[in-house]
């Protein structure tokens, strides 16, 4: 990191509003040439806003931008590509059916005679890997490449458009550990090339090990800067996760559950992305599970409702040992999910209300064969009273109500099959804080009422406000079992969750 | 030393099967083998009947040439992830219009009129779909029926007989020495076609946005001008179709082209290109083509009736599409 020269980005006082809501206030960040920085920050503390500026997407209310001493007035990705800022998109821009060459130079191949050249873009692509020193052969397809692959030829692509400053966004959240390795090296060689990356990460093993400055962003704001050699793991979770700290008055106190009567019994379980999960459900037990991206939470869901195959260990419930090849065991076995993307997994968002709340109980709401239209009115009006769902015609679709609404028609829709382990993955996610507090409620009410709940969330103040107990993930395994009054505060968690706990 | 020196030929030199079988890649070359395996068929069994004959040989490459046209067009259309059902109507409504316009204006009028037909036909498939966003499937099976149905409609269902022998002996009906016009029309197409696929940046940028559209926008493709590129194409690859109906049977009618479109994915899909978009061959697609009319040749020369025939194309476009998707 030399000081010497300019800087090779220079955002200062950058103001971002959408549709009057301040996203980004008075933000000021800058990179060295050469330095991994890394930006951090809780959800919605404006750091892909922040990116996204920088990159062309979303033009800026107010400020500037410097690259290398030279304004950037042109908000286009083309004009911010040209000026030297390269985004390490997660698998978005490759095409799988194409070579590694030709999408190193998709739209920008070297041409002789009006047509492509393909030997001198195979050989082009081949100097270029070779001098970051990644070991792919540019005539392969990749589609054919391992995900770690796709991410270095992402990168490569990236430099072959002269990039002198790397955007890379939870990089490592696909990789297996060897292949964070070769990323890692990958941006050491880049750092000598003079190459600036920024390094946005949830993991702080990492960003210890690699960056060289930190800047925490909280609530649209600059938070701090420092080097890391200056701030401890502790202040920078602290940094993150503060903002819901102040609101939070402290989690309710909760009693022990280990008395409590076990409903479902996880032995060694192994599946797609879990490796080795033990662990007990309690009846009117609410247990969180806590991990970073990519550590095993959403693939333990899937695997306990049989969207993924078991390959290994057992779950047993009510002493017997469940088969649960398909989410109709995991339901007949008494078992809900209640997927992370309602608008994708949970909904069918053109289909009336009603509908929806009646999908998965189909079965029992027919006369003659037929599905019975008063049967399905009942259950529905008696649903949406239950979940207090605000809906001003349950024959409208389901399209047109607030995510939060929508997030209570998954839940009814479950909770009518009347399951006694329910699987929460994300809940509160993307709703508004008066629902995300209802959804919290919910929880808690269907725990008293004797159900075993396992909520997987990666926003700690609403997991903190609902559970008796925490399990906390790290590459596919269960590493630490917490009791709620082990854990006084989502720093606590988030510590625990980086495996950094006191 | 000799059993190490043995072991060490083989070591340098797998059998000539291995290299061949590492040399195919499976679902991209089936069809060449289903090529020739089919062409081998025939020949021993119908070797008798004149299957092999240059004459007959020459009548199955004029009897593909015009779906083979379309099927050009097709190619880009298909490996950019959309459909084209409209173009077996193009050439329909193109054949009129020219037969109209020659008897009207003359020959260049004529001819203009008829690429005409294609130009604004293919910018409405392509402005609905590429700007509008309806898929691609509604909107040229609507424009199936409208260009079929405004053929019909300005004739009256009255054939249009064109007199010009220069439009006739251009458009399908002359030879250039032994070859028909026809066939030279479709191999000119095949190959700036195959070219531009392969070797330009358009065809890469077809492809791109058919694998993957968020991906090719991202990485700098104006995806919807490249949609509306390929319908425009193809529409003009249908309007060249249409004109070599009219020339070779020196008139224009609504009936010319009619079903076209589904023996035009079809040698598309025979040729590897995958449906889902992303791959494409062009010369596939032209093997493809002349799969189909060998077939049909060897069909009929097997002394077999047209429902028959249906029958056994039907079952050898499953089986090879199968085969194709089992790598």
């Amino acid at each position: 990191m030399t000081a010497d020269g300019p800087l090779a980005v220079r955002m200062d006082g950058i103001d971002k509003a959408f549709d009057g809501v301040t996203v980004l206030d008075d933000v000021h960040f800058e990179v060295a040439p050469g330095e991994v920085h890394a930006l951090a920050g809780g959800n919605g503390a404006g750091k892909s806003t922040l990116m996204k500026i920088l990159q062309g997407v979303y033009t800026r209310d107010a400020g500037t931008v410097e690259l290398f001493g030279r304004p950037l007035t042109a908000t286009t990705i083309q004009a911010a590509k040209r000026a030297g800022v390269g985004m390490v998109f997660q698998e978005f821009s490759l095409i799988a059916t194409l070579s590694v060459a030709q999408n190193i130079f998709l739209d920008a191949e070297p041409m002789r005679a009006g047509l492509i050249d393909d030997a001198a873009m195979r050989s082009r692509a081949a100097a270029l890997l070779e001098r970051i020193g990644v070991e792919i052969d540019p005539a392969t397809e990749v589609g054919a490449l391992p995900t770690a692959q796709w991410q270095l030829t992402e990168i490569a692509k990236a430099l072959s458009q002269d990039a002198k400053v790397l955007i890379m966004d939870e990089p490592t959240a696909s990789l297996a550990k060897h292949e964070v390795e070769a990323l890692f090296s990958l941006i050491g060689r880049l750092k000598e090339q003079g190459i600036s990356i920024i390094y946005i990460s949830h993991r702080m093993d990492e960003v210890y090990r690699i960056a060289d400055r930190i800047t925490i962003l909280r609530n649209g704001r600059n938070l701090v800067t420092a080097r890391l050699d200056e701030i401890t793991p502790k202040e920078i979770v602290a940094g993150i996760a503060g903002r819901e700290l102040a609101k939070q008055a402290g989690a309710a106190h909760r009693p022990a559950t280990a008395d409590l009567p076990v409903l479902l019994e996880v032995t060694d379980l192994h599946a797609d992305g879990v490796r080795g999960a033990t662990f007990v459900v309690r009846t009117g037990e609410v247990i969180g599970i806590a991990g970073l991206m990519g550590s095993g939470r959403t693939e333990l869901a899937r695997a306990l409702f049989g969207i993924s195959r078991i390959t290994s260990g057992s779950v047993v419930k009510d002493g017997r040992r469940l088969s649960l090849n398909s989410p109709a065991d995991a339901i007949a076995s008494g078992i809900a999910l209640i997927p992370e993307d309602r608008r994708l997994q949970g909904l069918v968002l053109d289909h009336s209300v009603r509908e929806n709340l009646a999908l998965p109980l189909l079965g029992s709401l027919r006369r003659w064969g037929l599905v019975a239209s008063d049967k399905v009115r009942a259950l529905s009006d008696r649903l949406i009273e239950q979940f207090s769902i605000t809906v001003a015609r349950p024959e409208a679709p389901a399209r047109l109500l607030s995510g939060g609404n929508q997030q209570k028609i998954v839940i009814a829709k479950w909770l009518g099959t009347d399951p006694e382990v329910l699987v929460m993955d994300e809940p509160t996610a993307g709703v508004d804080v008066g629902t995300k507090s209802e959804i919290v409620r919910i929880v808690r009410e269907l725990a008293r009422t004797g159900k075993g709940i396992v909520v997987i969330s990666s926003e700690y103040p609403e997991l903190i406000a609902m559970c008796d107990r925490y399990l906390i993930m790290r590459d596919g395994q269960i590493v630490e079992s917490l009791d709620a009054d082990q854990v006084a505060n989502e720093v606590d968690l988030e510590l625990a969750v980086q495996g950094l706990a006191a | 030393m000799s059993p190490t020196l043995s072991g060490s030929v083989i070591d340098r030199a797998p059998s000539f099967a291995g290299r061949l079988a590492a040399l195919i890649d499976w679902r991209r070359d089936i069809i060449y083998v289903g090529f020739v395996v089919v062409f081998v068929v025939f020949a021993i069994l119908l070797g008798d009947q004149g299957f092999l004959s240059s004459t007959n040989l020459l009548n199955i490459l004029r009897q593909t040439a015009i779906v083979t046209i379309m099927a050009v067009g097709m190619t880009f259309v298909i490996g950019c992830a959309e459909i084209d059902l409209s173009v077996g109507s193009i050439a329909g409504l193109t054949s009129i219009t020219a037969a109209m316009a020659i008897s009207a204006f003359g020959l260049i009028p004529g001819i203009l009129a008829g690429l005409m037909v294609g130009a604004v036909v293919g910018s409405v498939n392509g402005a609905l779909v590429a700007f509008l966003r309806i898929p691609s499937f509604l909107v040229t099976l609507a424009m199936l029926g409208i260009a079929a149905g405004v053929a019909q409609w300005v004739t009256a269902s009255a054939p249009q007989p064109i007199l010009n022998t220069t439009f006739n002996s251009v458009f399908g009906s002359g030879n250039i020495g032994f070859l028909p016009g026809l066939v030279v029309w479709s191999a000119a197409i095949v190959a700036i076609g195959a070219v531009v696929l392969k070797k330009a940046r358009f065809g890469r940028q077809v492809l791109a946005t058919g694998a993957n559209r968020t991906a090719a926008e991202y990485s700098g493709i104006n995806t919807s001008a490249i949609k509306f590129r390929v319908m425009l194409l193809s529409a003009m690859a249908a309007s060249v179709a249409g004109m070599l109906y009219a020339g070779r049977l020196h008139s224009g009618r609504f009936q010319w082209g009619a079903g076209d479109e589904l023996n035009a994915i079809a040698a598309v899909i025979l040729g590897g290109t995958a449906l889902a978009g992303g791959r494409g061959s062009v010369v596939g697609t032209l093997f493809g083509a002349l799969l189909m009319g060998l077939i049909n040749n060897g069909l009929i020369l097997a002394g077999l009736d047209s429902s028959q025939q249906q029958v056994i194309r039907g079952v050898i476009i499953v089986l090879a599409v199968a085969l194709a998707r089992n790598k």
